[in-house]
């Protein structure tokens, strides 16, 4: 890491699928124990822009770099990286042919060589946490949305990540489930943890939020703390999401 | 004679010539598995040439009749010295040019079905191993193929049962499979017919029998799912 506590940087960072531009140039420094919540209308490169941050989608231009490393430099050992940035997806994506405590310990087991009681160990206590410990030895189909995304938030914290990247965790949630996740999420935040938020969830945001970012059309088009995204907005663009997602609320 | 007369005669033919197509059957079965495993490898992997040449490979062996086949590569090998020896009543060096014409065929249907298998396993099922830090290898081996292997044994289950039908081409290579044998019996008898039906009911049992071993090998397998 920089001595300044930037933990991610990137610069003029381009995404291309075909012709179609999806980043334009982002210029994002995020800080250690920082919640940076990125917002923006469907299709503006939010999901791309966090894809792009653990290479999941490899950028067409511009750099990324992680405590110190660009990402894609040759020869960088990808699979090290990764393992300090955990990711949340929308579609929770647990292994479905593992039961809860295996999608849990199989990435500390696989990629940090930890002993299976070790990550048994770290598993449990984690799913204590978020009181789902007596789920350990169901499979995914068994369990609600609400529960299998937490079980996804566990699954990447138990690799001890340095960061965590949410691509808009409670999309895909009945509206009753939304709640325990963002609860789950705060915890996090309040710990201190360094997060990138992809949401819909302004209360969220609102509250959570050291900083927001709003995307639109892959340009970051104004960025600052929720008062002054929410409060006093500058851009019209900004106003006139903010005016119809607000709205919806 | 009538059907059971013949049958008296001559069953020892046919006997033979079932053990023959089983033999054959298992043989193929057993390297077209393997090869196709490869061949799916390479249909999937990320270098281009190897992917063009398993796709190429696919098409033409699903694109042209396995009897087209089984001459090619009788002709195409005959540089290679096979054994002259009769194993069981086959000639190996006729057998053997068979069992690859068989295998490489069999492969090019095992490879689609894993290439599909693969396939249809979620695309944020790599994308979380992945992003946990898993190898590209990791993952295909405990995250992706475990999940493939439920759609893929059922359909190459089915690829076998149709391998034991497929076989019967060999005849025209003078491999003395239930067809060959069915031959010897017509021409003795004169009476092509029943000899006919006699092998038709043995496929159709040989057939029946390898569907129940598949249709009990799934349910083991879907008992074993969680
Ligand atoms: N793999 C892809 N191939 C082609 N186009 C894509 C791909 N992924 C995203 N896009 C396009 O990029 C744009 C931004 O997508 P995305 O980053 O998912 O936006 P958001 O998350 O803000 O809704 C969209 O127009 C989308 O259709
Ligand atoms: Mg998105």
């Amino acid at each position: 890491m920089t001595d300044n506590g930037v933990l991610i940087e990137t610069k003029g960072l381009k995404k291309n699928f075909g012709e179609l531009e999806v980043l334009k140039g982002i210029d994002v420094q995020i800080k250690k124990g920082e919640v940076v919540v990125v917002i923006g209308p469907s299709g503006s490169g939010k999901s791309t822009f966090l894809r792009c941050l653990n290479r999941l989608e490899e950028p067409t231009g511009g750099s990324v770099i992680f405590e110190g490393q660009d990402i894609c430099a040759a020869g960088v050992d990808l699979n090290a990286l990764r393992q300090k940035m955990g990711m949340v997806f929308q579609q929770f994506n647990l292994f479905n042919h593992l039961t809860i405590l295996e999608n849990i310990t199989i990435g500390p087991m696989l990629v940090k060589k930890e002993s299976q009681a070790e990550a048994e160990q770290t598993a449990m206590r984690l799913l204590g946490r978020i009181g789902l410990a007596d789920k350990a030895k169901e499979y995914p189909s068994r369990l609600s949305g609400g529960q299998k995304q937490r079980i996804a938030i566990v699954r990447a914290l138990a690799m001890g990540p340095d960061v965590m990247l949410f691509d808009e965790p409670t999309s895909a949630l009945d509206p009753e489930m939304v709640g325990e996740v963002l609860s789950v999420m705060q915890d996090l935040a309040e710990e201190g943890r360094t997060m990138v938020v992809v949401t819909h969830e302004m209360g969220f945001a609102q509250k959570v939020a050291s900083r927001v970012l709003f995307m639109d059309e892959g340009q970051i088009l104004e960025e600052g703390t929720p008062d002054q995204i929410f409060n006093h907005p500058r851009s019209p663009r900004t106003k006139d999401f903010l005016s119809k997602v607000l709205d919806v609320i | 004679m009538n059907i059971w007369e013949i049958f008296v005669n001559y069953y020892d033919y046919f006997l033979r010539g079932t053990r023959t197509t089983i033999l054959i059957s298992l043989i193929t079965v057993f390297f077209g598995f393997l090869l196709g495993c490869l061949i799916a490898l390479l249909r999937l992997s990320k270098n281009r040439l190897l992917r063009g040449f398993a796709g190429i490979y696919i098409t033409v062996l699903r694109g042209t009749p396995l009897l087209v086949q089984l001459y090619i590569v009788y002709y195409q090998l005959d540089f290679i010295p096979f054994p002259k020896t009769t194993v069981l009543d086959v000639a190996l060096d006729r057998a053997l040019p068979c069992a690859i014409a068989l295998s490489m065929n069999s492969a090019a249907y095992v490879a689609e079905v894993i290439r599909a298998g693969i396939q249809a396993v979620d695309i944020g099922q790599t994308e979380a191993a992945r992003s946990l830090g898993m190898t590209g290898g990791q993952t295909m081996l405990r995250i992706i193929l475990p999940q493939a292997i439920k759609n893929i044994l059922p359909a190459i289950g089915n690829e076998f049962v149709t391998m034991i039908k497929e076989t019967s081409v060999i005849q025209y290579l003078g491999v003395s499979d239930l067809m060959y044998n069915n031959g010897i019996a017509a021409s003795g008898t004169y009476n092509p017919l029943p000899c006919y039906y006699i092998s038709g009911i043995i496929y159709l049992i040989l057939n029946l029998v390898a569907g129940k071993g598949v249709s009990i090998f799934e349910r083991r397998l879907k008992r074993s799912d969680r």
